[in-house]
């Protein structure tokens, strides 16, 4: 690539700089737990669609699916269906019901009728984990990207950009709470669409806005894959085994969504149920806007970039949205394009972090050790506050670690353990009358350890070139998405639990659908 | 089964019988018309979603079909996916507005009235 590193930098450079100062202007009114941690549930509908899309848009959905199509063509394409669709399960079941029922937290939701102490426990958990795996991709994201756009190609100097991003993160967390988080990534994900959508158009002008004329030449240009570029199985279609495996993460998707925990607290900064409605409504367009997208910038990639230039660039198939931004617009388009993808990571990882910390604080801290009784809800923030740092210290060593590790994979096992050990529980617990605490553990603990038993088992992590340990085999589970069997699991365990259980709480459950169907007594926008 | 049936009436504080207002029938029609949209839908869109991944997993042929140019039956079944998710957020919106919302809001504010 011949992009200039310089270049690169100083739009990114101005991107902080500006987004520091929003972040900046927007804690000067951050004084209680209600603002820092749900941006004193002051964002309307739309701007907090935006922040949805954001949050959502990780550069494994930009860079990861354009790369997918570029190389696989239609079977990348799947990815971006199963990610847009699952937006449906939010909208149609939790969303409103949630922001009705909570106030911070899964946690919130789970221990309104159950016992507090060891739901709490056990949804802080869940959402640790969700949230370790998540932040573990993007920072491995961040140092592949680094490669990539920086021409920084030595472990040392990886390390050091993944470092910075992650203070950077930490930075935007300590300073703006939630608020400034979310005006993060507002300022990305308008950025980001803007950009994909110059890009599309710029493309499809190439082609005299003939979709199939793009596609011809992306087949032509691709003389390995030829036609099959424009069908589905050229991935995942070789075996029995793998078209299971393409089942399964299919399954993942568009369960996982309405269990990323980093999603479900969005719900909790708007005022009301209908605000988060309309959230998730704009979220829907703006992500299926963006995954219309990326399927012209993958075949656009394919044609004008050509596969094998792509797989021997320094991001592998992650190079193809950038490559594609230099053969249109030249160095100054690369280092736009390279700019947002480096927000894209940073917006998400700082979401991810204030997610994680949030938990933390209410459902352990203040909930847990306090009982509670917190005897100031200074106290829930500053715990808040410092969880971050520590999440954020964690962040980087793990992503240091995992630097130049598969990010699919790890975005998958995010997902897998979001769809297997947070959503049945969601969804039991808003829906099911008799379901109680023995269910959530059973489902939640029993989910959690069925999706990572059957990673280590899988043949992701050990038996073949492409795996995390490539010179041992202990890969005694075939699939290297573990939601086919997790998810069904998880749900069959939060049944057993509960009917082994003899505790049901009428009197709550009827008191929690009351208030998730109407709102009454839900916590309303904090004005100053 | 069961051995904890005991009812307690609404508290000194003068809270809520919450299993009186979920008995009573405004709230078991706010709920029908809740369930009675959701449910079906949630299945509807599964299944449609579950149908397109089973023939791109299995119907590699059928999916490769050019019906127009260089457009396959794959990529029209995939943008179609992305029109019925439209379809159905817009759908559940006009839905939400014209029969939750109302009836939501007048129980909401019998509720919240009677114990400001």
């Amino acid at each position: 690539m011949n992009g200039n590193p310089l270049l690169n930098i100083g739009i990114f450079a101005i991107f902080v700089a500006a987004t520091l100062v929003v972040v900046i202007r927007a804690s000067r009114n951050t004084k209680t737990a209600a603002d820092y941690l749900a941006a004193g549930r002051s964002f309307t509908g739309p701007q907090n669609g935006v922040a949805i899309a954001g949050d959502y848009l990780s550069a494994a959905s930009f860079l990861g699916i354009a790369g997918a199509i570029a190389l696989n063509g239609y079977d990348g394409f799947l990815y971006s269906i199963g990610f847009l669709v699952a937006w449906l399960v939010a909208l149609l079941l939790v969303a409103e019901l949630l922001r009705n029922t909570g106030k911070y937290t899964m946690g919130d939701v789970l221990s309104f009728r159950m016992r507090q102490r060891p739901v709490r426990a056990a949804a802080a958990t869940s959402t640790m984990a969700v949230s370790f795996f998540y932040l573990l991709a993007q920072m491995a994201g961040a140092g592949g990207l680094v490669a990539l756009l920086l021409n920084i190609t030595g472990k040392g100097g990886q390390a050091i950009v993944i470092a910075v991003v992650g203070a950077l993160m930490i930075a935007y967390v300590l300073i703006g709470g939630m608020k400034g988080t979310t005006w993060v990534q507002i300022i990305k994900a308008v950025l980001l669409i803007i950009g994909a959508g110059v890009m599309t158009i710029w493309v499809l002008g190439k082609f005299g806005l003939n979709l199939s004329g793009l596609l011809g030449s992306a087949v032509e240009n691709a003389p390995k894959a030829g036609e099959k570029l424009l069908g589905p199985g050229l991935q995942y279609g070789a075996t029995g085994t793998s078209k299971l495996d393409f089942l399964s993460l299919a399954l993942a998707l568009v369960l996982g969504t309405a269990g990323l925990p980093h999603i479900l607290m969005r719900f909790y900064t708007v005022p009301t149920a209908k605000e988060a409605r309309r959230s998730v409504v704009w979220a829907i367009w703006l992500i299926g806007l963006f995954y219309l997208f990326t399927l012209v910038l993958g075949y656009g990639a394919a044609a004008l970039v050509g596969p094998d230039k792509i797989r021997s660039a320094p991001g592998g198939a992650n190079s193809a949205a950038p490559l594609l931004a230099e053969a249109l617009g030249g160095p100054l388009l690369l280092g736009l394009i390279a700019a947002v993808a480096f927000a894209t990571i940073l917006a998400v990882v700082a979401g991810l972090t204030i997610t994680a910390s949030a938990s933390f604080a209410h459902d352990i801290y203040a909930n847990i050790i306090k009982k509670g009784e917190a005897e100031d809800k200074d106290a829930e923030v500053k715990v808040a506050r410092r969880t971050a740092i520590v999440i954020g210290i964690v962040s980087i060593l793990g992503g240091i670690a995992a630097n130049g590790q598969n990010i699919a994979f790890l975005v998958a096992l995010a997902f897998a353990v979001a769809a297997s050990a947070n959503l049945p529980t969601i969804l039991y617990s808003l829906f099911w009358k008799r379901f109680n605490t023995s269910g959530a553990l059973w489902s939640i603990y029993g989910g959690l350890a069925v999706t990572i038993t059957l990673i280590v088992l899988s043949p992701a992590v050990s038996g073949k070139p492409t795996s995390m340990f490539k010179n041992v085999d202990f890969a005694l589970f075939p699939l290297s998405n573990p939601g086919i069997v997790s998810i069904p699991v998880a749900f069959i365990l939060g049944y057993i639990g509960t009917v082994l259980s003899k505790e049901n709480d009428k009197e709550k459950y009827a008191e929690m659908e009351v208030r998730a169907l109407t709102g009454v007594g839900a916590e309303k926008a904090v004005s100053h | 089964m069961s051995t904890s049936e005991q009812h307690s009436p609404a508290d000194a504080q003068g809270n809520h019988n919450w299993v009186d207002v979920q008995n009573s029938p405004d709230f078991r029609e706010l709920r029908r018309r809740l369930r009675s949209f959701v449910f079906p839908m949630a299945g509807l869109f599964l299944a449609w979603y579950l149908l397109y991944v089973l023939l791109a997993d299995y119907a590699h042929g059928f999916m490769s079909t050019k019906v127009f140019g260089n457009i396959n039956v794959g990529l029209i079944l995939g943008l179609l996916q992305f029109v019925s998710t439209f379809v159905i957020t817009t759908l559940y919106v006009r839905h939400a507005n014209k029969n939750l919302d109302p009836k939501a809001e007048k129980l909401r504010n019998e509720l919240e009235g009677g114990h400001a």
